[in-house]
């Protein structure tokens, strides 16, 4: 056991009785167990397939102490909210925040809350997500082990939220970790839409280890937005495992733009028959940031339809990983799938790995994919030059409308405009670009 | 003063000489139609005035406006007042027709002194030369030529040239996979924009546009050269003799007959 693995160990040894939910049998022992787990295995190295370019060194190097939220530190939030929607909880350095939170009525049975509070009030709601937790390698162990709070979604069967739910982590304090635990539970046929967005306070480094769990009941429809904001200097890792019953259907958007070090593990299984699923994803790196999307569909059931679109936009010496695994089991006959990962340099110091991984059990399947890693195109650019655009801005233009096909797909307006505001704020040429948005 | 002289030029792409000493005179009001046979250099000599960067002109030399033309960038030539109506116009995926339409008329605006389009300025303008090219307004808010067909390609290649009002205007082929009351609009647009201080280079495979943009000369490009120039009725000659009839003898002679 290495040194950082220790100091973690013994930390959750001091925090355990503080964590919530401590004096809850059931939570303790999951807690214990997933400690051990993470002590036996580690951090994953280059050596596991999973992370064969992302290298952790500067998360192992260093202990990260759970971060002491102090609610005060932050008094307003305006700058990241969505106008339209209502619905939002705000959590400072991964403590739910009351009094920047704001969650409007949700027809009954339905519940949006904070995770810490319905660990205290109705322990038995979260009990079947949290005891058997997904098996999804060390960071999900660390972040069972350690977890303090988060949101708690539940909607009731039949029950359709119209207006989306935005979660806001915000981080304020270098040096700490948080490690946000988030549960999304749509009964049957109900709807619910989801927005987990990660913004900083402040530049210094620090360290999110999030994790959430979506489950979609028969017909159910669960839309979630991942929005990684974090500061350039952060490490941002992040689980999202979803569990989806027959007839259902998952819509899942990445997008990634901040962090210095980041990796997004979106899965997701199709545990009854007709199900439906698809993945978006955006990353745009630049300096030296590393961005790394590693993606499961997991068809288990048949007549399944999932489809994936990744694009990536990279500059300077910034580094991207697009895993896409799609698993076709045996039974899973009339299985749908199609998957296409574009990556965008624009610089020649940029680099790309992306792996499709399809496992293909069953014989009457459809599957798809396709990934392309290039340059601007010079026909494009010389088209617009020819009416007159200098070459940075037709440069610019182009960078923007390769992402675009990716926003284009965002179907909450205000988030829409606020990720195409940012990625036009990030060109060179933003004042000519402006009236795009 | 000539608005565009070529001189002896020769280019290459990727090392390949395609270009082999052209020459030609545009005087102000002139309209030159050059003709010739599949592969023999007219869509080279297209973007090669354009500013296409991977065209590299070996030798010669081009002046427009008594200016060393092949000096200047692509974006330049086109603000001085180049246009080229793209063969096979690009399809730019993302980019609004509208918003590529008026960053163009207002770049060119700009380099002349003039005031830049507002929204409602620029509007106003676009919907009223669309409405004459008889294009639907959806046309604007389309991304760039994706998905248009080849006859709406072209009449939007027409449409930012009646927006951009050059000085100097290349069309190549932009009569070809039009049909016949296409082709009349197109014809129409660029006829309107004909005046004494505005020239035109109208290449094209056949004779039928020519009937509708009625040329002042008529050039034949053969494997990199001019190898015969004359008025309208030469257009009619290699109609009914075929390019057969330029490519028969020897290139080089040819153009010693005409020059
Ligand atoms: N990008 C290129 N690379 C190599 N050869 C080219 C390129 N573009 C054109 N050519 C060649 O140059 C010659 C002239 O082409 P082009 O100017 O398109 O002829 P035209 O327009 O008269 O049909 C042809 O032999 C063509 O194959
Ligand atoms: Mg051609």
């Amino acid at each position: 056991m290495n040194e950082t693995i220790e100091r973690y160990v013994a930390e959750f040894r001091a925090q355990a009785t503080r964590l919530p939910g401590a004096r809850l049998p059931w939570l303790a022992a999951a807690r214990e167990g997933a400690i051990e787990r993470f002590a036996r295995q580690g951090f994953p190295t280059l050596r596991d397939e999973a992370w064969k370019y992302t290298a952790l060194g500067p998360i192992e190097k260093k202990v990260f102490p759970l971060a002491q939220a102090d609610l005060g530190k932050v008094s307003e939030v305006g700058a990241w909210l969505l106008e339209d929607v209502p619905h939002r909880l705000v959590f400072v350095d991964g403590r739910y925040a009351p009094a920047l939170s704001r969650v409007g009525a949700l027809p009954a049975p339905s519940l949006a809350d904070s995770l810490a509070e319905v660990l205290a009030r109705a322990p038995h709601l979260a009990e079947p997500y949290l005891r058997e937790a997904p098996a999804a390698g060390a960071f999900v162990e660390l972040n069972t082990a350690f977890m303090a709070d988060g949101a708690f979604v539940q909607v009731g069967e039949g029950v359709i939220v119209e207006e989306p739910i935005h979660l806001l982590f915000v981080s304020t304090t270098a040096g700490c970790v948080s490690h946000p635990r988030n549960l999304v539970v749509a009964a049957d046929g109900a709807a619910v839409t989801v927005v987990e967005h990660y913004v900083a306070l402040g530049g210094g480094g620090y360290f999110t280890n999030a994790v959430t769990q979506i489950a979609a009941g028969r017909g159910a429809r669960v839309e979630h937005y991942k929005v990684q904001q974090e500061n350039v200097k952060a490490f941002h890792i992040a689980t999202v495992v979803a569990r989806q019953e027959a007839g259902s259907r998952f819509d899942s958007h990445s997008l990634s733009l901040g962090a210095e070090l980041a990796r997004n593990d979106i899965a997701t299984r199709f545990d009854g028959t007709g199900c439906e699923t698809t993945l978006n994803g955006l990353y745009v790196v630049a300096g030296r940031q590393h961005v790394d999307h590693h993606t499961t569909i997991d068809h288990a059931r048949p007549r399944g339809t999932s489809r994936e679109f990744y694009r990536g936009i990279l500059d300077d010496r910034a580094r991207a990983v697009f895993t896409g695994r799609i698993v076709v089991h045996k039974d899973a006959q009339k299985t749908d799938a199609g998957q296409i990962n574009h990556n965008l340099l624009l610089s020649r110091d940029a680099e790309v790995d992306t792996r499709p991984q399809l496992e293909i059990y069953a014989d009457d399947v459809k599957c798809s994919h396709g990934a392309t890693v290039g340059q601007l195109d010079d026909n494009m650019l010389f088209y617009l030059r020819t009416r007159g655009l200098e070459e940075g801005h037709a440069r610019d233009l182009l960078t923007y409308a390769f992402a675009a096909e990716v926003l284009e797909r965002i179907r909450i307006r205000s988030l829409r405009n606020r990720t195409e505001r940012l990625m036009v704020e990030r060109m060179a040429e933003a004042e000519r670009l402006k009236e795009l948005v | 003063m000539s608005l565009l002289t070529i001189k002896n030029l020769q280019a290459a792409v990727d090392g390949k000489q395609i270009l082999r000493g052209i020459d030609l005179d545009v005087q102000p009001g002139e309209v030159h139609a050059i003709m010739g046979p599949n592969g023999s250099g007219k869509s080279t000599l297209a973007q090669v005035l354009a500013g296409r960067e991977d065209y590299q002109a070996v030798s010669g030399e081009v002046l427009y406006q008594g200016k060393d033309l092949l000096a200047l960038s692509t974006e330049e030539r086109a603000r001085e007042g180049i246009f080229l109506a793209f063969q096979y116009p690009v399809e730019i995926p993302g980019v609004s027709n509208v918003y590529l339409l008026k960053a163009a008329v207002n770049a060119i605006r700009k380099h002349r002194g003039q005031p830049e389009l507002d929204a409602v300025e620029f509007l106003q303008l676009v919907k009223a030369r669309m409405k004459s090219m008889k294009m639907g307004e959806e046309f604007l808010y389309r991304s760039v030529n994706e998905g248009f067909s080849g006859g709406e390609k072209k009449r939007n290649e027409v449409l930012q040239m009646a927006l951009l009002e050059p000085r100097l205007a290349i069309l190549d082929e932009t009569d070809s996979g039009l049909d016949i009351d296409a082709l009349k609009i197109v014809a129409e647009g660029v006829n309107s924009l004909r005046s004494p201080e505005r020239a035109m280079i109208v290449i094209t495979h056949y004779q039928r546009l020519l009937e509708y943009i009625v040329p002042d000369y008529v050039h034949v490009l053969s494997r990199g050269r001019i190898v015969k120039s004359g008025g309208r009725e030469l257009a009619l000659e290699l109609e009914e003799k075929g390019y057969a009839w330029i490519e028969g003898g020897k290139a080089g002679a040819a153009a010693g007959a005409v020059r």
